[in-house]
């Protein structure tokens, strides 16, 4: 069945309506596919295949365009993440100043690679290309906080300490 | 509004200014924002109104002070005192000591007098850290927006494009070339719509220029979008800005509504018959859309794969019309030239490069942060005064600009004078503006490695040698650092960094080698060292091809 | 439309403008090695086998994409670009998993004609190994991954040709991978017409048909010149296949 922005989704989710508005917005033009796929993750956390084909049927896209750009910008995720994400900065300054030995600490403690999350699910463990903060290499964003000049020590510590805290819900 | 309108409205905001005894500007911009400067911020105006001081002072949020490891950084417009490390504590006293009795807070002083703020050439910076970024009315206090006025009421197009060719600016996005000269061939183009994309995608992991003229000076980047469209012929424009920098694509949205809202961009701007909208595109994490054929496909909606150039985007761009597309810098370039002539800007630099760039100075080194310097300005002087050298007990070793498409530069060319020719000259390249610095305990090989799993990484995989090629440059440099190569690798990795930089289709690939050559060129033994050796030299024979038929 | 004179390999030639350098060269039995390129789809000079070199311009520019001007003077062929082109075939011969020898499309192979055009003997690069998927959930066709070159010939004839977008590529860099939809098995899409152009334009055998073996699967590209002749001019030329 081929869906228009025009009718509900089929479950009932309201979520759909909001994206409907940036579909409209856009007045469902296929060049705004990753103005609505951004909006998508905006809206539901990732891009799950059936929210993809929603948007391609909305956008009047061949399915296998929307899934090939979903896939080639690294910004966008066809997983959930864990509870919280911490996302460590390996661009060249961080690198320089010694993000590596972050990561291998991170990585033992928690017996998690970077690019996966935690069995508990609590967190993710991504890598990122230079946040624009290098003046306080290395660095590394916890959900929405930047934080600077950090240690393998004390990464650790503000793991745990993020495993502890509630992440607010984005509405 | 006219022209004296904006200038009634540029002198009432003087004014305002002026009657504040007291402005105290406290950096908004990401690099303090992450050291928690919007609380110091809030701390301040609490204190400003405990002593009920509000009409006689103000607290402002402002772009990037430049000093960006040593944030929170705050600083008193009225006397120039700038201080750093502030935390809620001090910045209780800078109110309670420095304003209410004139007593500056000596411990967290930063002394202005070193060779970081004085040796500094400011034009493309000349409001960051000066200017609340959220407010149109002071950037037009600081004459903004006068040139757009004088460009739509009193110039023609190709006068405008005589002016920036004139002043010898070239695109501070890496190639470096001439601005004027491109703006005439887009204007020549012929095409229904013309567009100006300004390309804020600022991929260069390690370099942050873009992202602190976005956040503290937006008005400006627009400002010149919208020159560079009246001189094109252009009536839309789009920056295209990289999603990792929220705070800039906020400022951003709210300097377009202002702007529009003053007719500053929009129908009929100040009054003239020009027409001029501006929307923002937000990339999502590829480091190939800052190439110009794979940020438009990335504006259309599309996988960012390059296309071939020739047709170049100035002919054939965006759905198919010529399209200009400059650099953030580039655009912040152009008010300044308009407001002060071409000869002024002329004067600034070397004979064939004009002007200041902006560096993102980190690594290794002691003041890291945003710098402006004069074009030809000794690299030695931008590490050592301006940067004050590396950190205690390490040695300086190199420096690399252009980030994964650049070189290293040791410590033998230290008195090279920055500019376009020069670095090319010794196996760099200018780049969009990232300085990283490395000291004795970086090692060369590794960081080759580290360029080109970057390289790698981001790969669109379109054409073979790049995808390809690059990830077994990546594996030659593993099997290299992990000790397991031969001789016959090093010729393997030599032939491999030539072909890739001369067959591959964009200049993702065509620079991705530049990292691993320059290094080899100055840090060879550092490769060799970490060889196997064999005995005698044969040549690795390589396993037969299956395509036996 | 003007008339461009152009020396290629030292010898003077006259081209239309428009043109490119590539169809110049076949017009005069010129060989120049190519593999993404095909007559009749888009050109996206994305394999850079067919790079020449031209006077006056530093970089090497695709014959394919490339349009001729006037007083070019190209060379097709010396021993930097013999290099290359042997080295863009190695690094694809270590990329993917391709053993002629049991393949469907052996001795029908461009990959193969390549390697052995180009003068192919050793690889001297350490062979991948990709873990690939062979897709054999079509009714009538197989998609082996092993031997995708990423060509994307199939993707422009699906789309450009039959106007179906079927395949697309996903991913990027030395993880990109030609798929159908959602990255579903091909026998779950809904939009393919089961039509086989893009089994008949892929140049190896990485799409083939269900039942044939070693060697059987020989590809008749003439397809492709009788429609767009037909949908251009209304002429409904014979069919050539090669
Ligand atoms: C791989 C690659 C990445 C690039 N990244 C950027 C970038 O992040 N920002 C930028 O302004 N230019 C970048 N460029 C250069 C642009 O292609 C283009 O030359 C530039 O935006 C033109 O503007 P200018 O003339 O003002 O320099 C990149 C080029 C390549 C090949
Ligand atoms: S050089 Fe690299 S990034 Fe550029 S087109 Fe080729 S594969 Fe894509
Ligand atoms: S399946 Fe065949 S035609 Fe399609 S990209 Fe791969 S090699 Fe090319
Ligand atoms: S390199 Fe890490 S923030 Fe720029
Ligand atoms: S045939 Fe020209 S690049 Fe592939």
């Amino acid at each position: 069945m081929i869906q228009t922005e025009k009718q509900q989704h089929p479950s009932g989710d309201n979520r759909f309506k909001l994206l409907d508005r940036a579909i409209t917005k856009h007045q469902a033009r296929g060049d705004a596919l990753i103005e609505v796929l951004h909006v998508a993750q905006g809206i539901f956390g990732f891009l799950e295949n059936d929210l993809l084909i929603y948007v391609a049927h909305a956008l009047k896209l061949p399915l296998s365009k929307v899934y090939g750009v979903a896939t080639f910008y690294h910004f966008f995720n066809l997983k959930p993440n864990g509870e919280h994400t911490f996302v460590l900065c390996m661009g060249t300054a961080c690198y320089v100043k010694g993000a590596e030995r972050i990561q291998s600490a991170l990585e033992e403690h928690h017996q998690c690679k970077f690019g996966q999350t935690t069995k508990d699910n609590k967190v993710s463990f991504i890598t990122a290309r230079c946040v624009g903060s290098c003046g306080l290499a290395p660095v590394a964003v916890l959900d929405n906080a930047v934080v600077g000049k950090l240690t393998p020590d004390e990464s650790i510590k503000k793991v745990e300490q993020l495993k502890n805290t509630l992440r607010e819900v984005v509405s | 509004m006219t022209l004296e309108d904006l200038q009634e409205l540029s002198e009432k905001e003087q004014l305002r200014q002026a009657e504040k005894k007291h402005r105290i500007l406290y950096c908004s911009a990401a690099g303090c924002a992450s050291c928690g400067s919007d609380k110091i911020g809030a701390v301040l105006k609490a204190k400003i109104k405990e002593h009920g001081l509000e009409k006689e002072c103000e607290v402002v949020g402002t772009g990037c002070l430049g000093l960006c490891g040593e944030g929170p950084l705050v600083k008193l417009q009225s006397d120039q005192t700038l201080y750093q490390n502030v935390d809620v504590q001090a910045a209780e006293q800078i109110i309670e000591s420095h304003i209410v009795k004139n007593l500056p807070v000596t411990a967290k002083k930063v002394d202005t007098t070193q060779p970081f703020f004085i040796s500094q050439t400011k034009i493309v910076l000349e409001n960051c850290g000066e200017i609340n970024s959220e407010s149109i009315d002071e950037y037009i206090g600081v004459r903004g927006y006068e040139a757009l006025a004088k460009v739509v009421n009193e110039m023609q197009p190709a006068e405008v494009i005589e002016e920036i060719r004139k002043s010898g600016l070239r695109g501070r996005g890496g190639a470096g070339y001439s601005t004027g000269l491109k703006w005439g061939i887009v204007s020549k183009a012929h095409g229904e719509q013309k567009y100006v994309v300004c390309n804020a995608d600022e991929g260069d992991p390690g370099a942050f220029m873009d992202r602190s003229v976005l956040e503290g000076d937006p008005h400006r980047v627009l400002e010149g979008m919208a020159i560079a469209g009246y001189a094109v012929g252009a009536t839309q424009g789009y920056v295209y800005c990289r999603a990792e920098y929220p705070l800039a694509i906020e400022r951003l949205k709210l300097a377009i509504k202002l702007a529009e809202k003053m007719g500053m961009l929009g129908n009929r701007i100040l009054e003239s018959q020009f027409n001029f909208r501006i929307d923002i595109r937000i990339g999502a994490g590829a480091f190939v859309c800052g190439e110009e054929t794979a940020l438009l496909q990335s504006i259309e909606g599309k996988r960012g794969n390059p296309k071939p150039r020739p047709p170049y985007p100035s002919e054939k761009g965006l759905w198919g019309m010529p399209t200009l597309i400059n650099n953030v810098e580039t655009f912040a370039n152009i008010a300044p030239i308009i407001r002060n002539g071409s000869e002024w800007f002329a004067g600034i630099g070397t004979e064939k490069s004009k002007g200041t760039k902006v560096f993102a100075l980190a690594g290794n080194i002691r003041n890291t942060g945003l710098i402006e310097v004069p074009m030809g300005i000794p690299l030695r002087k931008i590490i050592f005064d301006i940067g004050g050298g590396t950190p205690e007990g390490t040695e300086f070793k190199a420096a690399q600009t252009g980030g994964p498409s650049g070189g290293c530069i040791p410590k033998d060319h230290l008195d090279l004078p920055v500019d376009y020719e020069s670095l090319s000259k010794v196996g760099s390249i200018m780049g969009s503006g990232g300085m990283i610095v490395m000291d004795s305990t970086s090692k060369m090989v590794d960081v080759a490695k580290f360029f080109m799993q970057f390289c790698m990484d981001e790969s669109c995989g379109k054409c073979i040698p790049c995808r390809v090629g690059t990830r077994h440059i990546y594996g030659l440099l593993d099997k290299i650092s992990k000790k397991k190569a031969t001789q016959d690798d090093m010729v393997l990795l030599q032939e491999l960094c030539t072909m890739v930089k001369e067959t591959s289709l964009c200049g993702l690939g065509q620079s991705a080698p530049n990292p691993v050559l320059s290094t080899l060129r100055f840090f060879r033994n550092e490769y060799e060292e970490l060889l196997q050796p064999v005995e005698i030299y044969q040549g690795e024979p390589g396993v037969v091809a299956d395509f036996e038929k | 439309m003007a008339v461009k004179t152009l020396t290629i390999n030292g010898e003077q030639y006259s081209a239309q403008e428009g043109e490119s350098i590539l169809s110049v060269a076949r017009q005069h039995n010129i060989p120049i090695p190519t593999l993404c390129h095909l007559e009749g789809l888009s050109t996206v000079g994305a394999c850079r086998l067919c790079v020449v070199q031209i006077e006056g311009i530093p970089r090497l520019l695709p014959a394919c994409t490339t349009k001729v001007e006037e007083g070019m003077v190209i060379q097709t062929a010396n021993e930097r670009l013999n290099k290359y082109r042997r080295m863009i075939v190695a690094l694809l011969a270590s990329e993917g998993n391709h053993v002629c020898a049991v393949c469907v499309a052996n001795n029908h192979c461009e990959l193969q004609d390549l390697a052995y055009s180009v003068g192919l003997v050793r690889v001297r690069y350490p062979y991948l190994f990709p873990n690939k998927q062979l897709d054999a959930t079509h009714k009538d066709y197989v998609m082996d991954h092993n031997r995708c070159v990423l060509c994307t010939r199939c993707v422009r004839v699906c789309d450009e040709v039959e106007g179906a977008h079927v395949w697309d590529v996903a991913g990027r860099g030395i993880n990109s991978e030609i798929i159908t939809g959602l990255d579903y098995s091909w026998g779950n899409s809904q939009t393919c017409t089961e039509c086989g152009k893009c089994v008949m334009v892929c140049p190896t055998g990485a799409l083939f048909e269900k039942g044939v073996t070693v060697s059987e699967m020989e590809k008749k590209k003439g397809f492709l010149k009788y429609i767009i002749t037909a949908r251009q001019k209304k002429e409904w030329v014979s069919i050539g296949n090669e």
